[in-house]
């Protein structure tokens, strides 16, 4: 059973949330229900997979015991960078294992969702050695990673914020509201990806192979709007139904076409993806930076701070050329940005004027649609490449 | 301690708007992004002695100077 995509799937929810709500209307605690609602999903997904389930375990289980044996150290024994890189290495291990198993085998680890769930159990492990987490109970940690309406493909939540909704019981009127929004998320989701995102996809499949100039836009422009709806419509499922189990899932999209520049575009694109990033990769190698003195400038760092972590997001959605180079175009994009913002005094002049804004989000929507145009694989087929 | 966290903002912003008015959400006005909130952990950390994790903060609420501000006092009385 796949997620968010057929009636079996909607049909199991509704079973599953009905009896939620009417916990939530009681004010009585979700975290149980909802932690045995995960565990039921979880089954039933990967039911008619073994192999994949497997794998799943085997991933769960060395991440537990990654996550409790370093909050263990920790605790006892205080900050020690060595340790800390390894255990950090090993909890990212099944993921390179797994994005370069198409140079072998291609099974190895595996399965639905393993890219969301190694972010969920690696920022538990930073932020324990930050000193923000000093607990984790094997429940919570399982609720947290396997949370199901957001299992497959995100929105990716933080730890602590996740497990301080789950543990609070929220009165009947805030229950009440939240369950509202989420069933019109839930709807309007079904609206994108079911409606809006099949449009675009037949747009698609009406050019797709041509040549011409006019035919590639055309496909460019409707795989982009295609891959929003599709993206955005699952992540409003997946952000309603947590709201019906009492979890205020962060938002992952924010009308991402309307950005000004490519920095706002990835504050309103995928943004729990980006904001990880920024939070546990860039940010962190920007302040290494300034204090190791690794660049002449901090302008400098952070160019070449946008460009490791777009390089890495690019990896992380697999290993191709497409997705390495759809990394590094947006982050020569992201730095040019920042350089241009910094030094450039036509832009600090007349930035806040209309003509500017609009011209600079025109220029913006073409390079997001050629960066869509790039990760869809095409850019390097109409090259010749691939 | 105050004193220090506008000199560092200042800096930082190269505005002294931070002073005059240090309710301004400075990623809204964009006086500062993802770039200048490092240097800021970065100098906090030096200048402070106040270690503050990238993930610790939410931008949302760790936007103004005063409230910069309110949360380092905290953070350092604890």
């Amino acid at each position: 059973m796949s997620f968010y995509d057929n009636y079996q799937f909607f049909c199991v929810l509704i079973f599953i949330l009905m009896p939620a709500m009417l916990l939530g209307i009681l004010e009585q605690p979700l975290k149980w229900y909802s932690t045995a609602a995960t565990f039921l999903f979880t089954a039933l997904a990967f039911l008619s997979k073994p192999q994949q389930a497997a794998w799943l375990a085997l991933f769960f289980v060395t991440e537990l015991f990654l996550v409790e044996g370093y909050l263990a150290f920790r605790v006892s024994r205080g900050r020690s960078p060595a340790v800390y890189r390894l255990v950090l290495f090993l909890s990212i291990l099944p993921l390179i294992l797994s994005k370069l198993a198409g140079f072998w085998d291609g099974s190895t680890f595996a399965f639905l969702g393993i890219s969301y769930l190694t972010f969920r159990c690696v920022q538990i492990i930073i932020e324990t050695y930050d000193g923000l987490i000093t607990e984790m109970p094997v429940l919570d940690f399982a609720a947290f990673v396997l949370f199901f309406p957001s299992i497959s493909s995100g929105p990716i939540d933080r730890s602590r914020r996740f497990l301080q909704d789950l543990n609070n019981i929220p009165s009947r009127q805030d229950y009440l509201t939240l369950a509202g929004e989420g069933v019109f998320k839930i709807l309007l989701g079904l609206i994108y990806k079911l409606i809006l995102a099949s449009i675009f996809f037949k747009g698609m499949g009406m050019v797709q192979g041509a040549w011409e100039w006019y035919f590639v836009i055309f496909y460019a422009y409707c795989y982009g709007f295609y891959l929003f709806f599709d993206f955005a419509g699952y992540s409003l499922m997946a952000i309603g139904t947590s709201y019906l189990l009492g979890i205020r899932t962060p938002e992952n999209f924010r009308k991402p076409f309307l950005s000004v520049d490519i920095q706002e575009f990835w504050d309103r694109w995928h943004i729990t993806l980006s904001h990880w990033f920024r939070d546990f990769l860039f940010s962190r190698f920007m302040i290494q930076s300034i204090r190791k003195k690794r660049f002449k400038t901090r302008l400098n760092a952070a160019c070449a701070g946008f460009l490791v972590n777009m390089l890495v997001m690019g990896l992380w959605h697999g290993v191709t050329p497409s997705y390495i180079l759809y990394g590094l175009y947006h982050g020569v994009l992201l730095a040019i940005t920042e350089w241009y913002k910094k030094k450039s005094s036509f832009y600090k002049k007349y930035r806040q004027k209309r003509w500017y804004r609009f011209l600079s989000w025109l220029i913006t929507l073409q390079l997001v649609i050629f960066g869509f145009y790039i990760f869809s694989g095409q850019f390097l087929w109409l090259l010749g490449l691939s | 301690m105050r004193e220090q966290i506008f000199d560092i903002l200042e800096k930082i912003c190269e505005d002294d708007i931070v002073r005059s008015n240090p309710d301004i959400d400075l990623f809204e006005s964009d006086l500062m992004d993802s770039l200048g909130f490092a240097e800021l952990l970065a100098d906090i950390e030096d200048d402070l002695g106040i270690l503050v994790a990238p993930s610790e903060v939410d931008r949302s609420t760790f936007n103004t100077p005063n409230r910069i501000v309110a949360y380092l006092e905290t953070r350092s009385a604890s």
